[in-house]
Parts: structure tokens; C-alpha cells; sequence
């Protein structure tokens, strides 16, 4: 069974990340329930993550796991654009999920 | 911008040779300039140039944003220009921001965004190696990277006014599609608008001409129009500042011996210690033998002389020299003369001047042949040429040094262009060799046609050429139209009013 592991990055508490922190949650809370970690780096105050990771824009989501890993942008306001991003099927069955779990 | 501002805005000296004359100074201090250009206009080089200088030449460190190339391709590519980034990296000196696409990543796009995430890695870099330069290379590669080009115009306007508050001086690259169309792609220029340089690399006549020209800097001066560039191996962008200097020469009174007595006389007193004399003739007609002579009359004094040969090899050269009795391994030998023979073919013209320039700074010549200016001529186009020969002109004249270049007419007889007006002049003496038929016998004349501040011999003197050099002779009294390449003998009380014709046969 997955565990997505996201990571949500950040410049400074603005209204648009504001906006994409809410957007990930209600997301995640309708299409992961229980079955994710979601962190918030604010890059701010950890410069060096943004280049360790090339961030360029903000906000940006990395799906760290399962693999591949993947780069989302924008406030996350599209929700269906981020649900195929993270390659979530659109309806999750409980239990049987086979998806991208290869490696 | 308030006008307090604007009136003192300081100039930061680029570094980049011959880029800070026709800047006036350097770029404005704290602002961003943007370097707008086709693909292939050295766009990327100059960028990398403005921090390489700031390292090398003013110990200022430099934060280098990527958004095309990534930092290794930056590295490997500018490696073979010399300059050992990795080095100014682990010196401190230079750091990465590499912004350039992650590969096999696609990047999905949800909403709205901005460039806080590369604002925040700038100031990072910024502060870690203390820099006063940053570049970004180039604005039309983020473009392609996302979608939202209205988000990234705002953005990039953004960091602009960022990178200003951070203090630092900063180079914008940006691709235009045409050499003489929109300033740049994307309407970039509406948010660094302030001052743009623009780099061009036209084929003009079959020629390859790279220029750059400041288009504008507000609130403060510099030279306007194009300026010619070129691309060196081991020193990257040379500008070539033109009539950016060609007004600050002195003038001097200093007569120095041409090798020649006879000619000497002919000119007033010899010629002029930083004076450029043009030595006109067909082929065969005696050019080599005059340079020859002007360089042993320098050796003879001990003067240092160089010699940039562009038809003949070294070897052909120090024949010739030894046929007229002039030693010109010994020459060189004592120190005295250097040649340099160089295929025309080997560059471009602007390679050639530079690399003139170099050697005249390393040899330190007090007197310089060129032999010859024509087969130079074939590589550029009329303005090149024309460029190419007031640069080394006021090169040469700016460090008193003599110059005798010498052109090739086509026409054996007569000469119908004494080099075309525009290069004529611009040197201060002029001499013509001319082959006469003369009651089917082929001679050879000798004239000054021009010495500029002095007066001279007018006659057309006959001349001769043994194995000790040349012997001018007394003037050809029964002859005229040698100049036309029409020689008539007339009767000698003609004389008069032929002679006043001379005088008048124009310089170009």
C-alpha cells in the first residue's frame, strides 16, 4: 500500500501559499485519506533546500514517494491537474491499490 | 527613479577589453542591463566575460543564474576561452544558480506561482561569495520552461527590483529574432528597460561582423552607434572602440629617417616620429624594398621594428632583404626586428588587429610595416576594412610609433585608386610608386603625393633598384601623365603648368 510522502515548498507565508497549503490538504483529505505525509518548507528561513532541490518557482509540490517523483506548481488550485500529476487515479478503490508501486 | 537618482547613477567598470570606452565607464552600478541578441551573438560569452573580468580583474565574486545551459555544460563551454571556472568556484569567487530544466521531469502546472523560490537561491548565492556581479543567461529559456508567460514577465520585473536591492550589478541575456527588429522576444525589455546592449552578428558582404552597440542607458552617457567585436581564444570578447578614440592623438614634430636619404629629402626632413605613411604601387614596383629600407633605417638607429607580413613568408622576406644588402637575421638577432608572416586567410580582421595589437605591446616597436594592406583588404567588407585600418591607425599613432603600410594598385601603369579615398585619409603622408613607359623602356617613378604638416618635393623622381637598394633619382623632366598611367612626353616649357596639375590630382 502507498505511502505518499509530499513535500509542499513555500516563499514566505503568502496568500497564494496560503492558498496551496489549504489546496493540498482538502486534496489529500479526499484522495489519500490517511495514506500520505505532507510537509511545508518555507524557503525563507531554508534557502539551501531550494537549491539543493532547483526549486525555480513557488509554490512547488515534489512527490518524494511513491516514485516517479514528480514537480507540481502553481497554488494547486486546478484539482484535477494535481490529482494526475501525483498520478492518483481519479477513484481509489480501499485496499486494492496497484498503482506505481513498481519499484 | 527620482532625478536625484538618476543624475549619479555610477558606472561599474565591466573589465571586458575595449567594452568600457564604448560604455563611457562601465555598466551602471546597481542596475540591470539587458544584453539582447540573435542566436550565436556571444550573448552567453559576454555574460560570462562580465564575472570572469569582475574575478580576474577587480577580485569581485559572481552569482552566474542558468536557465538554458546547465552549470557543467557553462564550465565546459567557456573552458576553451581560457577561463578555469571551477577554479573561481572552489576559490569563493563564483557560484551556480542552476535554474535550467530538470531532464525527463515534466513540470505540471496548477494555478498561479512566482519566482520567490529562485529570488530566495539568488540572495543565498549572493551572500555567500559576497557578490557585486550577478548574470542571468537567458531570459527566453524561462520563458520555455513555463507556461504563464504573463506570470514571468511580472516575475522577472520582480527580480529585477530584487536584484537592485540587493546591491549588485547585473547582466540579462535575452534572444531577438532579427538584427534590426524588436528589441528582444517576450517583451523583456519592458521590465529591464533602463539600459540594453545589443549584440549583433551580421553577414555583410559574404563577412561574418560582430558588433555591439549601447542602445541605451538611462540617466547617463556613452557612445553611441555600432562598435565591432570579436571573439579571441584565450581572452573572449576584444571590442574595438573605433572612433571612440581616434580623437585623442597628439601630434608630433619628430622627424624620423625613412631609410631612405634621398627620400628623406624628398619628404621635408624624413618622415614624422608617429606618423602613418601609405606606400602605393604595383606590384614589383619597389613596396618591399621601401618597408625593407624603413626598417633598416630604424635598426640602423636602434630602433625596434616590427614587421607583419601578409604576402610573403618569413623566408621570402629575409631574401629579399639580403638581395638589397640588408642583414635581417642579424636584425633579429640583436633584438631589433621581429616578423610576423601571417596568411590574410588565418581570421578575421578583427582577430588580425587584435593580435597586431598584441604583438605591438609585447615587441614594443618604435616602428611598424605593414606589407601589405591589400591582401587584408579581400577579408573584410568596405566598412570592416575601414574600421580595421583606423583602428590599427590610431593604435599605432596613440603610442607614437611610425607606421608605413603599403597597398597594391591593380594597374601597373598609373593607379587608379591611391587605396580608396577612405583610407587615404586618414594617413598623414602618401607615397606613389608607378612604373612609366618611357620610349619603350619600362622605369619606375617615385612621388609624395601627400606629407601632412610639412612641405615636401613635388616632382616625380625616377628611380633605380640594385643590389644596395633603391637610388631615387632626379624628377622625370620631359614626361607627364605618369600618375594617369598615360605618360606623353611633352616639351620642356609645359613644365609649368603640368607640374600644377599634379598637385592637384586628388587623394582618392
Amino acid at each position: 500500500m502507498s505511502n505518499y510522502k509530499l513535500r509542499l515548498y513555500i516563499t514566505g507565508h503568502t496568500a497564494q501559499a496560503e492558498r496551496a497549503i489549504a489546496n493540498l490538504k482538502r486534496i489529500c483529505a479526499e484522495e489519500l485519506q490517511g495514506r500520505y505525509q505532507m510537509e511545508v518548507i518555507d524557503l525563507v528561513e531554508d534557502p539551501e533546500e531550494g537549491e539543493r532541490q532547483r526549486i525555480i518557482v513557488t509554490p512547488t509540490l515534489i512527490k518524494q514517494l511513491p516514485p516517479p517523483l514528480r514537480r507540481i506548481i502553481g497554488d494547486l488550485s486546478d484539482k484535477e491537474r494535481v490529482v494526475s500529476g501525483l498520478d492518483l487515479l481519479p477513484t481509489l478503490t480501499d485496499g486494492g491499490d496497484a498503482s506505481g508501486d513498481a519499484s | 527613479m527620482s532625478k536625484e537618482t538618476m543624475l549619479t547613477i555610477e558606472k561599474l567598470p565591466s573589465g571586458v577589453p575595449g567594452l568600457d570606452i564604448v560604455t563611457d565607464g562601465g555598466l551602471p552600478r546597481g542596475r540591470t542591463t539587458l544584453i539582447s541578441g540573435t542566436a550565436g551573438s556571444g550573448k552567453t560569452i559576454l555574460a560570462a566575460q562580465f564575472l570572469v573580468e569582475g574575478v580576474q580583474k577587480f577580485g569581485e565574486s559572481g552569482v552566474f543564474i542558468t536557465f538554458e545551459e546547465s552549470a557543467i555544460d557553462i564550465r565546459r563551454n567557456v573552458a576553451s576561452l581560457g577561463w578555469d571556472i571551477e577554479a573561481f568556484e572552489a576559490a569563493g569567487h563564483w557560484t551556480f544558480v542552476d535554474a535550467s530544466p530538470q531532464p525527463g521531469e515534466p513540470v505540471v502546472e496548477t494555478g498561479d506561482y512566482d519566482l520567490g523560490a529562485l529570488i530566495v537561491r539568488i540572495e543565498l548565492a549572493v551572500q555567500r561569495v559576497g557578490a557585486t556581479r550577478v548574470a542571468l543567461d537567458s531570459l527566453g529559456a524561462i520563458f520555455n520552461q513555463f507556461q504563464n508567460a504573463s506570470i514571468i514577465r511580472n516575475e522577472l520585473f520582480r527580480l529585477a527590483v530584487a536584484l537592485k536591492q540587493m546591491g549588485v550589478t547585473a547582466i540579462m541575456t535575452a534572444e531577438r529574432d532579427d538584427e534590426y527588429g524588436r528589441i528582444a522576444r517576450h517583451g523583456v525589455e519592458e521590465f529591464v528597460a533602463d539600459n540594453v546592449i545589443v549584440l549583433r552578428n551580421v553577414l555583410e558582404t559574404e563577412k561574418r561582423r560582430r558588433t555591439v552597440e549601447v542602445l541605451k542607458f538611462r540617466g547617463t552617457i556613452h557612445q553611441k552607434g555600432e562598435y565591432p567585436f570579436t571573439v579571441m581564444p584565450d581572452e573572449g570578447i576584444v571590442v574595438i572602440p573605433l572612433s571612440a578614440i581616434k580623437l585623442k592623438q597628439r601630434s608630433s614634430s619628430v622627424r624620423i629617417s625613412s631609410g631612405n636619404a634621398e627620400l628623406d629629402a624628398m619628404c621635408g626632413g624624413g618622415f614624422f616620429r608617429d606618423s602613418i605613411v601609405l606606400l602605393s604601387g604595383a606590384t614589383g614596383c619597389g613596396k618591399t624594398l621601401m618597408t625593407t629600407e624603413f626598417i633598416a633605417g630604424g635598426v640602423n638607429r636602434g630602433e625596434r621594428c616590427l614587421l607583419l607580413a601578409f604576402e610573403e613568408s618569413r623566408h621570402q622576406l629575409m631574401r629579399n632583404a639580403s638581395g638589397w644588402g640588408r642583414d635581417f637575421e642579424a636584425y633579429e638577432q640583436a633584438g631589433l626586428l621581429e616578423i610576423i608572416a601571417t596568411y590574410p586567410e588565418t581570421c578575421g580582421l578583427e582577430d588580425h588587429l587584435i593580435a597586431i595589437k598584441h604583438a605591438i605591446e609585447r615587441f614594443n616597436p618604435n616602428r611598424v610595416a605593414v606589407d601589405s594592406l591589400s591582401a587584408l583588404e579581400r577579408m573584410a567588407s568596405v566598412k570592416g576594412f575601414r574600421e580595421f585600418v583606423i583602428g590599427l591607425t590610431s593604435f599605432i599613432k596613440d603610442r607614437e610609433i611610425a607606421g608605413l603600410f603599403t597597398v597594391t594598385t591593380d594597374t601597373l601603369l598609373g593607379g587608379e585608386s591611391v587605396t580608396d579615398g577612405h583610407i587615404s585619409t586618414i594617413t598623414d603622408s602618401i607615397i606613389l610608386l608607378r612604373y612609366v613607359e618611357m620610349l619603350g623602356e619600362m622605369k619606375r617613378g617615385l612621388t609624395v603625393l601627400k606629407m601632412r604638416g610639412s612641405p615636401h618635393d613635388k616632382d616625380i623622381r625616377e628611380f633605380s633598384i640594385d643590389g644596395t637598394g633603391m637610388h631615387i633619382g632626379r624628377a622625370f623632366r620631359s614626361v607627364s601623365g605618369i600618375l594617369a598611367g598615360h605618360p606623353q612626353h611633352v616639351p620642356p616649357r609645359e613644365l609649368e603648368r603640368m607640374e600644377a596639375l599634379f598637385q592637384d590630382v586628388p587623394a582618392a
